[in-house]
């Protein structure tokens, strides 16, 4: 599924003295099977923006299209689009509900209407593609950990087909481990399934090493918008937003301006190593 | 002087079932020796699950060793009649800041701990104005805490501890629910106490760039202290943190990963200066010869 | 939005009678709603009527929030004034098919609704011109006397300033927990009756475990800085009688009085 936003406004608590625009002109095209990471501070409005993409929140004015119809169009089928675009919130307390994992995760494809064989059976696929396997289904939700709840969650959403994966801060207060491997997870997903994936998140390390495209969001605002290494280029600016590019490309930008002859393009450790050894042996 | 001296301590979780037999039992801490200095920084590192938030709520007395024991300050955590001074010696920061915040506005927040201590009026208040300029805190005192940020309110949250003059602060993971400039807020917030006002600071985390200033960093495992030193220390095992399911700051990891490749580089890297003038070292070597 | 709702629904002025302690204003709305059950005479009532409005005045607080609360009570109010009105037995004045009007129904319906308009009137000036805050000291610090009947006055009063705390948080979880499960397909607005009650189970289950989780942090989070009860404790607001409160008491001593004096002495007699 493409999804495309024009001119996307959205202003909160209209009329009151709390009237604050959310999102100010987003014009974005996600194509398919794109891996892609929104990063920005709390309240720059990345979380907004993702609820527009499944029709949980109205723009303002603007339009989304989904495969070219508007989703703002008299008897659009919002129900569909939320199954198209699945949205995995940040706690996964707040969507586990059932007494065991593998009734939980069939509440999506429930919902959708079909039968009992096809429930069961996207169930068992969903946890499978999260790597839980049968010895879990029986379990109450609330007793795993942070980060298996978190894999139930997103089976939960999985479950449903959705062609766009849309994940908010699925890391925030896992350890290094546990957010290496969910991560890991989402990117076989995504090369397996051919879905899109928005990974929604603070922390531009962590992203780095797995999308393709970055957009950066600051007070409602695109700010960047484009692969990995041009947007770290722009380290000092994102600091005045109160981000940080990653480390790495301190240590390259710092060494650079030592009159080192070094390709400033890298994000991840291992290129920085290989930029490095290649600098140093010239 | 030894403000928290821990012997042996073991802590079991156990499970009943409906019949009020054990079904189940879960040694959370196993035998940790705790050798606290007053006025340090100490930061335990561990990954969720390895004990290091049990054993934090031993030191305010909220748990108690199942064995062994713990004096906080020279007092036996286990003497009930010395519980609330216990409690008021070691103060204890929580990781959810909505949960631990009591007050609807923020300076009624910061002196019910006073309050609990039965502080009279007037020195409530000093108490609650020097906390809240400790913590930056100050101008916001008559908003509600739910209009704060998160870093905001973790920093309101320490000023409440601080106005109960605690010797010794407990960090529970208190910036792993914050965005990284809350996180910033709230660790330069702790480590100007710790130098400024001298208070012993215990540091419970699983985020590496916040303990790159520690005195001390303390590694937990499966309720088992499993590594101990300064923060160079620590950093030059990368494979053995990664065994504990931890991982290293990015330049300390690419300066491993360097020096792996022959590059020759000292060990425990912790800041970007470190390794981009370590590199210029190397380079401007080559150059000579 | 849902967050920006308060308990109690307070409008700031800045007034007089939002200055006044919260303990004169709480013994003054208690003493006012009992002196309408004690004294139930024509003329009791025009002077309660006259000192209601008064208060009304000094209040600043616009008449039409005032009655808002009493939109709340309509049904109640119809109900127990049908009742009355047909249910009193008396002197007949007039017959709908079965059931029969007495003069003493109408009187005692009359009187019932105007107990109850002045009774919801008489309490929402309270809350109007109270900070929930203020509301809850002036309990704990007003009504401590109820301690000797056992009443857990300070109990209730931090109960009720940590529900304050947390509503608004419980409000916005409660909104994004729908949300999370709408992602998932889930309907929370079409459906009858009980398909909706059922609906609301995947919302329910997660908003009382995460209410649960956040009660046990806070027990604990409260113990860490040291509360044990209200005893030994401290106030950072000690509440002070100030001169404009103990001229609110003498006013309130004189309506008492006169309550008193004109149910006892001026009978007017309308049949």
């Amino acid at each position: 599924m493409v999804l495309k936003t024009e001119h996307l406004n959205y202003i909160y608590g209209a009329g009151t003295a709390f009237e604050k625009q959310a999102l100010k002109d987003i014009n974005l095209v996600i194509p398919e099977n794109q891996f892609i990471g929104i990063i920005g501070h709390t309240g720059s409005g990345k979380s907004t923006l993702i609820q527009h993409l499944n029709g949980l929140i109205r723009a303002t004015s603007g339009a989304i299209y989904a495969d070219g119809k508007n989703i703002y169009e008299d008897g659009y089928d919002k129900k569909t689009l939320r199954s198209k675009v699945g949205l995995v919130f940040q706690y996964p307390e707040h969507q586990l509900f059932e007494t065991d994992v593998f009734s939980d995760v069939c509440f999506g494809p429930k919902n959708l209407g079909l039968c009992t064989e096809e429930i069961e059976e996207r169930a068992r696929e969903a946890l499978s593609q999260v790597g839980l396997d049968h010895s879990y289904y029986r379990k109450s939700p609330f007793e795993l950990s942070g980060g298996q709840k978190r894999r139930v969650a997103i089976a939960g959403i999985l479950a449903m087909h959705p062609e766009v994966l849309i994940l908010d801060e699925p890391t925030a207060g896992l350890d290094p481990r546990g957010r290496d491997e969910i991560l890991d997870q989402v990117a076989r997903l995504r090369e397996e399934q051919k879905i899109t994936v928005l990974l929604v998140s603070h922390s531009m390390e962590d992203v780095a090493n797995y999308v393709s495209r970055i957009i950066v969001m600051n007070r409602g605002q695109v700010l960047y918008d484009d692969v990995p290494s041009r947007v770290f280029e722009y380290y000092q600016e994102l600091e005045k937003v109160g981000l940080a590019a990653p480390q790495v490309t301190y240590v390259i930008q710092t060494l650079k301006s030592q009159g080192w002859d070094i390709d400033t393009s890298v994000t991840t450790i291992e290129q920085a190593k290989q930029a490095i050894l290649k600098a140093l042996n010239s | 002087m030894k403000i928290i001296d821990g012997k042996n301590l073991k802590f079991e979780y156990v499970k009943w079932n409906e019949e009020g037999q054990v079904e189940s039992s879960m040694k959370a801490v196993d035998g940790v020796d705790l050798d606290i200095e007053a006025g340090d920084f100490i930061a335990v590192l561990g990954h969720n699950g390895s004990g290091k938030s049990t054993l934090a709520k031993h030191i305010n007395a909220i748990l108690l060793p199942t064995e062994g024991s713990l004096y906080v300050d020279g007092k036996d955590t286990r003497d009930e009649s010395k519980l609330w001074e216990i409690r008021q010696t070691a103060g204890m920061v929580f990781q959810n800041p909505d949960n631990q915040i009591i007050g609807t506005i923020v300076d009624e927040d910061v002196g019910f701990g006073p309050e609990n201590m039965g502080i009279p009026k007037e020195e409530i208040w000093q108490r609650v104005e020097k906390s809240l300029k400790a913590v930056g805190m100050w101008e916001y005192r008559s908003h509600s805490p739910n209009k704060l940020s998160g870093g905001q309110k973790q920093r309101v949250a320490i000023a409440g501890v601080v106005a109960m003059q605690p010797k010794c602060i407990v960090l529970d993971e208190p910036t792993a629910m914050l965005d990284p400039n809350g996180r910033k807020e709230v660790i330069q917030t702790v480590r100007e106490l710790n130098r400024q006002e001298k208070v012993t600071v215990i540091l419970i985390t699983h985020y590496m760039e916040e303990v790159i200033h520690a005195d001390k960093v303390i590694v937990m495992d499966k309720g088992k202290v499993v590594m101990q030193g300064t923060p160079r220390e620590i950093f030059s095992e990368v494979e053995t943190l990664k065994h504990y399911r931890l991982d290293v700051p990015q330049v300390t990891l690419l300066a491993h990963e360097l020096k792996q490749s022959g590059v020759d580089l000292p060990e425990g890297i912790l800041t970007i200066e470190e390794l981009t003038q370590a590199l210029e070292k190397c380079r401007s070597g080559k150059k000579l010869r | 939005m849902l967050r920006d709702i308060t308990l109690g629904q307070y409008y700031p002025a800045g007034s007089v009678i939002h200055k006044m302690d919260p303990r004169v204003k709480l013994v003054a709305t208690l003493a006012f709603i009992a002196s309408l059950f004690a004294f139930g005479s024509v003329s009791s009532y025009f002077v309660a009527t006259i000192a209601l409005a008064a208060v009304i005045k000094l209040s600043r607080v616009p008449f039409r929030f005032i009655t808002k609360g009493l939109k709340a009570i309509i049904i109640l109010m119809l109900i127990t004034v049908i009742f009355n009105l047909f249910l009193t037995p008396g002197t007949p004045v007039a017959k709908l098919w079965k059931f029969t009007i007495t003069i003493e129904g109408i009187r005692t319906a009359a009187f019932m609704a105007i107990r109850l308009i002045y009774l919801i009137i008489g309490s929402s000036v309270m809350t109007l011109t109270t900070t929930p805050n203020d509301l809850t000291d002036g309990m704990e610090q007003g009504l401590g006397f109820l301690n000797v009947f056992h009443v857990p006055v300070h109990e209730i009063a931090m109960m009720m300033s940590i529900a304050l705390r947390f509503i608004p948080i419980l409000m916005e979880e409660t909104d994004k927990i729908m949300k999370a499960q709408m992602a998932r397909g889930a309907d929370f607005e079409s459906g009858n009756l009980i398909q909706k009650a059922k609906n609301m189970v995947p919302l329910l289950v997660p908003l009382f475990i995460s209410a649960f989780r956040r009660a046990n942090d806070l027990a604990m989070a409260m113990e860490a800085r040291g509360y044990h009860g209200g005893e030994g404790r401290t106030k950072m607001h000690p509440l002070e009688y100030k001169k404009t409160d103990k001229i609110a008491y003498l006013v309130l001593l004189v309506y008492l009085a006169l309550m008193f004096l004109v149910s006892r002495y001026m009978k007017i007699e309308t049949w």
